[in-house]
């Protein structure tokens, strides 16, 4: 049986993101299991050959795009359908969530009547075929996630695989143009606005009052990738009991699945451990030694957050120097 | 506007979750259920513009048993014009894109031309059926949204695009929109809602009704299975460091470069 994986492989500023690194690291390895090929492809004309090619045979396509619209689903839907189409044979897409692929990827399912699954953060092969494994529940609970159509589409989380160092494989780059109509715009994108992020203040003195109305996003959770110039933005969230502010981790706050989490002055209720559940290490800091959250934490600071704070900025900053 | 809103009856988010004996699936028995909390957010978007005049109906959908009632008439309570429960043998097993399908068919067939969806549902945690739902009816979306103005005109919708920044779609209807947390304050159901309620009652459509088949929407048809449910794995016990907030911090970040290996 032919089959390949493809992965789709999101860029910004003429770079790959690191998840289109992982995702081809791991599709090389289950390609190798299942005796298909990888191919990556980018859905925008400017988009740089990767940085890394890996071996196995890999082609990168790379689509055209007539006309330059902000990304809507339909075109992208448009350029999907050509993307599955170019392919002669059926076959596996791996693409990596973002807004735009979980916007895209859901419409491309219900348009080609094919089975997604999003999430993953495990991805094996299993009687030839591909099968992911998925928290679920808010990460309280993992599933496998068995999809019969063909192809089958898998959203994988960041931070799931590791990425190796760059292989020695060449990769053909193929050009597949789309024409795509003004009709198929249904939604455009007008404007961009940079979304406000403040960082806790957790150098002054007390209490820390953030800055912003509650319910927005309390700044980035940024310093815990291994991205060398990563700004360390603290994200405090004390538990909603002190009145500081309104926790946004959790149920209905992002999912997070950094390689490292802080939780400064968090207890551990089950509704904030939902949301940071399949970080790879956790950092827990609390006045309470009895506070739940260590338990979960694999490293703990039994301590005043406004303390331990200002040093653990300061030897990070070294640190990240 | 004729406002439709997807709801989605779960289990309370702070339930404890138990695997079945033979790992086919959880076990419901003792779980106390709730709206799905992003449903909310949509259900509050309808019901204020109603409140406004700018719609003209909200109806609420729901796939799901007789106990799912309970969640209806809550929605019913707080302001909600009429409710559709959708019901069927078949959908035992239906995957997102099937929801997405009866759901869409349902609100297709009262008229509405903005449907609204909380973001995903804590349960499965998907995040397809308002795409899904979109798709299936050829119409504009826009996901995610944390600030949302809609009118007949069109729609304005912002939305988080990543690396500090977001986007605002704009639009003409029919048009889907997935909610996210931060776009409103859900309202209580009043004493008087409650009361009113109780007396409503709405039509249960079966699959046939909606003229779709078990194929197409039901779990006979569906490409997506979850099986071997588990717990997730213990995490091995941590380390809690001792000493005062500066060799604490210095030793933190030593072991997360050394030990850890994350920074």
């Amino acid at each position: 049986m032919s089959n390949g994986i493809l992965v789709l492989c999101e860029h910004e500023g003429g770079q790959f993101k690191k998840t289109a690194y992982e995702l081809l690291a791991k599709a090389g390895s289950l390609a190798q299991s299942l005796g298909c090929s990888v191919s990556g492809a980018t859905p925008r004309a400017s988009a740089t050959a990767p940085q890394k090619p890996y071996s196995a045979s890999r082609n990168a396509r790379r689509h055209g795009r007539r006309a330059s619209t902000a990304s809507i689903p339909l075109p992208m839907c448009a350029r999907g359908q050509a993307l599955v189409a170019a392919a002669s044979r059926p076959w596996w897409s791996w693409p990596q969530p973002g807004p735009y692929a979980n916007g895209v990827l859901p419409r491309l399912a219900a348009r080609l009547n094919l089975g997604l699954g999003t999430e993953c953060t495990e991805l094996s092969v299993d009687g030839g075929s591909v099968v992911g494994r998925r928290p679920i529940y808010a990460g309280k609970a993992f599933a496998a996630v068995k999809i019969s159509s063909s192809p089958a589409i898998f959203t994988v989380r960041p931070n799931s695989f590791p990425v190796p160092g760059a292989g020695a494989g060449s990769a053909e780059v193929v050009s597949v143009a789309v024409a795509l109509e003004g009709s198929d715009s249904l939604a455009r994108v007008t404007a961009r606005e940079k979304s406000s992020s403040a960082v806790a203040d957790l150098t002054g003195g007390r209490p820390h009052r953030l800055r912003r109305p509650l319910g927005q996003e309390q700044g980035q959770l940024r310093l815990l990738d291994p991205a060398p110039a990563a700004a360390i933005s603290w994200r405090s969230a004390p538990s909603v009991d002190t009145g500081f502010c309104q926790p946004w981790v959790g149920q209905t706050g992002k999912v997070v699945n950094p390689s490292l989490y802080i939780a400064m002055g968090i207890s551990g209720a089950i509704q904030h451990l939902a949301g940071m559940r399949t970080s790879r290490v956790i950092v827990a800091v609390n006045t309470d030694a009895e506070a739940p959250i260590f338990q979960h934490a694999t490293y703990g600071i039994v301590a005043d957050m406004f303390e331990v704070g200002p040093a653990l900025k300061a030897e990070f900053e070294k640190a990240l120097a | 506007m004729k406002i439709g809103v997807c709801l989605k009856q779960v289990p309370a988010s702070d339930s404890r979750i138990k695997i079945n004996a033979d790992g086919s699936g959880v076990d419901l028995s003792d779980v106390k259920w709730e709206i799905n909390p992003y449903d909310e957010f949509a259900l509050e978007a309808g019901l204020r513009l109603l409140d406004s005049k700018a719609a003209s109906a909200v109806i609420v959908y729901s796939v799901g048993g007789a106990d799912a009632d309970q969640r209806i008439k809550d929605a019913l309570a707080r302001g909600a014009s009429d409710a559709v429960r959708i019901d069927d043998a078949a959908l035992a097993g239906a995957d997102s894109l099937g929801i997405a399908r009866a759901l869409a068919a349902a609100a297709k067939a009262d008229g509405c031309d903005v449907i609204l969806a909380g973001k995903q549902a804590i349960d499965t945690d998907n995040a397809q059926v308002p795409a899904m739902i979109a798709e299936t009816l050829g119409w504009a979306q826009v996901l995610v949204v944390d600030q949302l103005e809609l009118s007949d005109t069109g729609f304005k919708a912002w939305r988080d695009a990543g690396s500090g920044s977001r986007d605002i779609v704009e639009g003409a209807l029919p048009v889907v929109i997935s909610t996210d947390k931060g776009l409103n304050e859900p309202r209580y159901a009043s004493l008087r809602g409650i009361m009113q309620a109780k007396r409503k009652s709405y039509p249960v459509k079966s699959l046939a009704d909606l003229g779709l088949s078990a194929d197409q929407a039901g779990g006979a048809g569906a490409k997506v299975k979850l099986a071997g449910f588990s717990l997730p794995p213990a995490r091995p016990a941590g380390r809690i460091l001792q000493g005062d907030a500066a060799s604490t911090a210095a030793e933190l970040v030593r072991l997360l470069r050394d030990e850890a290996k994350v920074l």
